[in-house]
């Protein structure tokens, strides 16, 4: 109970509040309450037999964690990283991702009705952004972190969770 | 996962249900009940009964109090006859049936289970233990019933007129309650004041908490109620007041002094318990006015203390002497979660790879620096002396896992008809303690299978000149980095023909007879669906239970082995890593990655000389070791790493073994053995990967991470 209520604050304070960052010439937003921490670039371990933007594992303080390069992951030409590349560590159903990005922001709060969805363009566009943010006369592209890691991914995820399950079962 | 509440309980039950076990059984060996025995059970299910009655598990609440009635006989008017057999197993269905419930509770059901059978059972059989011992079956029983009417869940069981410890209640003995209409305050008829202070046991932890138990519990059924210290949860002190001068209670009740006193005898943890009775509430050392209660309520400022300086109550010394912890080392214990440790032990790892990062930083290379190496040392020698104690706090002995076999011994020997008796060696040892988790049910089929096909009926046994009762012997030791643990008794050993015989039947034959040796014939048993038994028994026969005990020590990275002398008896040895997450691994590099391979598996290593390595027409690549042609992968290749030696004369050749094969891997150069912490690869990356060989990563000393190869899925690669 006293845990659900604390939870609950907890998830109120964090409301409408996005982490910002640079990705090209766009600004993207994504939940606060996903990210876990940011980091600078580091040595990147490279896997075997992971698509192009999966780039390879990190070690954060003893956790492996994998990093995946967002412009790939938007197929886009990928970037050359410098001193202001970021890796934004998220936790998406207890699994850790980083995600490496041309530069992080700042923390905006976005109050809902300045959320907008995004335009109904055709299929297979537009997906990875759940709704569109104004700040100001500038936009804040809101990320949809449960798609982006969807799809090929989404199917990953289920099952994980499956396995996961069945695991619990034996 | 259940709520910390509900947690604790399911832990603190379980550990009573072990301890009970082990008293039922210890007991039966002695033949009788030592009165301390007795003691121990009447408190350990009395207490179930109080949480579990708290819990609102009434089940397993009543079943616990039925059970404790036999005890409270037992301890009360010390029966000349008792069957301890009867009893024992009347207290470990019990302890089963509780321990179901504790499951169901673990896996988040309810324990709705009914315990009526269990319980009118065990009714019936105090009834005839009562009437057997000349005592009339109803007196106690229809007291307990009052007690039940008057307390809730019975209180302490009927609190009988012949009662030896009353010089523990030293002022309520003084004081018979008399009724006494109070003559302040607003009373009605049967209204009883009462000042009472509990003292809970040392050791029980969360005094406060369970302090505020009692004013839960009791506050329904009184009047009005006061107590001190005023603010149990919120103020800091309030532990230790209540530890050191126990927890002071002041109510006004309908309850009669003997109802009262049962009432609060119901407190968990209780250790002792002083009640009085008093004739009014002016009479209390403590009792705020209506005025008082709404200032303090008001203000909400400094707690009054009227009647609170620290050693003004006389009390005896006997009585304020810290009664001796009754849970045993109960004090010096702390439960704390796997994950914890497991986070505790990871940072450990992450400080050892940050002091080679800084000790061994490229920026201090060609310095002289004397101070500084001498407190890296000292910081290094800190270092592993942690790493070695979190590691330590994984170890559990294996006592417990070791004592359950006791009950399966006792089991199997009564409904077989056989003698037999557990020898316990070196159950002090300790392990970590997922090894200890995953030990015990290997351990329980094979001592299964040690008093169901070893040891032999007592006729046969005294006919072949043994001893009537059969031994089996459990021994645990630690051996350099293993433990080995040995399970030997002195039955007929195995039946080597018979096992061979089965092989040949089920054709899992794999050599000729002729080149097998005695230990592959025994190795048999532990294959899927092998018995030599005729008849299937409750127990053994199925074929089912040998191979989970392979495949669960092998999960264990450890290994058994069976010896056997015919007419002697036969022992099992079962040797385990003493850590699982540990493992001796060469590093090698190739371009710039990093890869680690078991130690184990790697025959030998060497630069192949100019031409050794051919092609067949096919393309594929091998070379010729020691008169066998060995295929050769390409780590390069294979992983598709830029920047690698492609030239095998100036990389370096790993022979590897796996499986029945042998194959050459190609890398570049060897970066040298290691202990390596072994962590998963991360399951995001994992799924999109399967047939790569990697079964894991690690962090090398320089903070860099490298894969982890396993020569057992290369091999698979290669020869598919």
């Amino acid at each position: 109970m006293e845990d659900d209520k604390l939870l609950m604050e907890d998830e109120d304070t964090q409301k409408d509040k996005y982490l910002t960052f640079t990705l090209g010439n766009e600004v993207y937003g994504i939940d606060i309450k996903v990210v876990i921490e940011i980091i600078g670039i580091q040595k990147i371990t490279v896997v075997p037999e992971v698509p192009e933007y999966v780039k390879g594992i990190i070690n954060l303080r003893g956790k492996i964690i994998p990093v995946v390069d967002m412009h790939l992951r938007f197929k886009r030409p990928g970037k050359e990283y410098s001193d202001r590349t970021c890796v934004i560590v998220i936790d998406v159903n207890d699994v850790l991702i980083g995600l490496i990005v041309d530069g992080v922001s700042e923390v905006l709060t976005i109050p809902e009705k300045n959320v907008v969805p995004p335009p109904e363009l055709k299929a297979s566009q537009n997906k990875y952004i759940r709704s569109i943010g104004k700040i100001g006369e500038g936009v804040v592209l809101l990320l949809d972190w449960m798609k982006l890691f969807s799809e090929d991914d989404q199917s990953l995820f289920d099952d994980m969770s499956a396995e996961e399950a069945s695991e619990e079962a034996t | 996962m259940a709520e910390p509440m509900v947690e604790v309980f399911i832990f603190e039950t379980r550990q009573f249900l072990e301890q009970l076990e082990q008293i039922a059984l210890g007991s039966e060996e002695q033949g009788g009940f030592s009165e301390e025995d007795v003691n121990e059970i009447f408190r350990a299910m009395h207490t179930i009964k109080g949480s579990a009655a708290m819990m609102m598990f009434d089940q397993v609440s009543t079943l616990a109090h039925s059970v404790e009635d036999i005890f409270f006989y037992i301890r009360e008017l010390k029966p000349a006859k008792v069957d301890a057999t009867a009893i024992t197993d009347i207290v470990l269905n019990a302890v089963d049936f509780m321990r179901i419930e504790m499951d169901k509770l673990d896996a988040g059901g309810t324990p709705d289970m009914s315990s009526e059978e269990l319980r009118n059972y065990t009714k019936d059989f105090l009834r005839n233990m009562k009437l057997d011992n000349g005592h009339d079956p109803d007196i106690d029983l229809r007291k307990a019933k009052n007690a039940k009417k008057a307390g809730e869940a019975g209180g302490d069981a009927a609190a009988p007129a012949p009662e030896p410890e009353k010089k523990q209640y030293y002022i309520g003995a003084a004081k018979p309650a008399t009724p006494a209409p109070a003559a302040t305050g607003a009373t009605s008829g049967g209204q009883h004041i009462f000042e009472a202070t509990v003292f809970f046991q040392q050791g029980c932890e969360m005094e406060e908490v369970r302090a505020f138990g009692v004013v839960n519990s009791l506050k329904e059924k009184v009047k009005e109620l006061h107590y001190l210290p005023e603010k149990i949860l919120e103020d800091e002190s309030a532990t230790d007041t209540i530890r050191n001068m126990g927890f002071r209670l002041f109510f006004t009740t309908e309850m009669n002094f003997d109802e009262a006193k049962a009432e609060l005898d119901q407190t968990i943890f209780l250790d002792r318990l002083e009640i009085k009775e008093v004739a009014s509430v002016a009479e209390l050392e403590y009792w705020p006015s209506q005025e008082t209660i709404a200032i303090t309520a008001l203000e909400n400022s400094e707690p009054i203390k009227p009647a609170m300086p620290p050693v003004q109550r006389d009390l005896t010394p006997a009585a304020r002497k810290p009664a001796p912890a009754k849970g045993g080392d109960g004090a010096q214990m702390i439960t704390v979660r796997v994950d914890k440790l497991d986070k505790l032990m990871d940072l450990v790892g992450e400080m050892v790879i940050a002091e080679a990062m800084v000790t061994q930083n490229p920026d201090l290379k060609g310095m002289e620096l004397d101070n500084f190496a001498k407190a890296a040392r000292q910081l290094h020698k800190i270092n592993g002396e942690l790493q070695d104690s979190v590691m330590a706090l994984r170890m559990v002995p294996l006592e417990g896992t070791f004592k359950k076999m006791n009950r399966i011994v006792r089991d199997m020997t009564k409904k077989l008809g056989k003698k037999a008796r557990l020898v316990l060696v070196g159950e002090s040892t300790e392990v970590d303690k997922n090894i200890n988790e995953h030990i015990s049910d290997p351990l329980m089929h094979i001592v299964r299978n040690s008093v169901d096909h070893g040891i032999e009926m007592p006729e046969v046994r005294v006919e072949a000149g043994k001893e009537e009762t059969g031994t089996v012997i459990l021994s645990a030791e630690n051996a350099g980095g293993e433990v080995v643990i040995k399970i030997k008794d002195d039955g007929g050993g195995l039946n080597k023909e018979k096992i061979l015989d089965r092989a040949r039947k089920n054709g899992i034959l794999t050599k000729p007879e002729s080149e097998l040796t005695d230990r592959e014939i025994y190795s048999f048993i532990f294959a899927p669906g092998f018995s030599t038994k005729e008849a299937v028994t409750e127990f053994s026969g199925r074929g089912v239970g040998m191979d989970v005990v392979v495949s669960n020590i092998k999960s264990l990275g450890g290994k058994v082995i069976v010896d056997s002398e015919p007419g002697l008896g036969s022992t099992t040895t079962i040797k385990i890593p003493l850590t699982l997450a540990i493992i001796e691994g060469m590093s090698v590099s190739v371009g710039g990655s990093r890869f680690t391979i078991p130690i184990n598996y790697i025959s030998r290593s060497f630069r192949p000389d100019e031409g050794a390595i051919f092609r067949d027409p096919d393309g594929s690549e091998m070379i010729m070791v020691q008169g066998t042609c060995c295929p050769v992968i390409r780590l390069y290749d294979m992983y598709d790493i830029p920047d690698a030696i492609h030239e095998p004369t100036e990389g370096i050749l790993l022979l590897l073994e796996a499986g029945d094969a042998r194959f050459g891997v190609l890398a570049d150069e060897l970066l040298g053995v290691q202990e390596i912490v072994v962590k998963p690869v991360p399951k995001y990356i994992s799924r999109m990967m399967k047939t790569t060989g990697i079964s894991g990563c690690t962090l090398l000393g320089d903070g860099s991470i490298s894969l982890i190869i396993d020569p057992q899925q290369v091999h698979n690669i290669i020869f598919d």
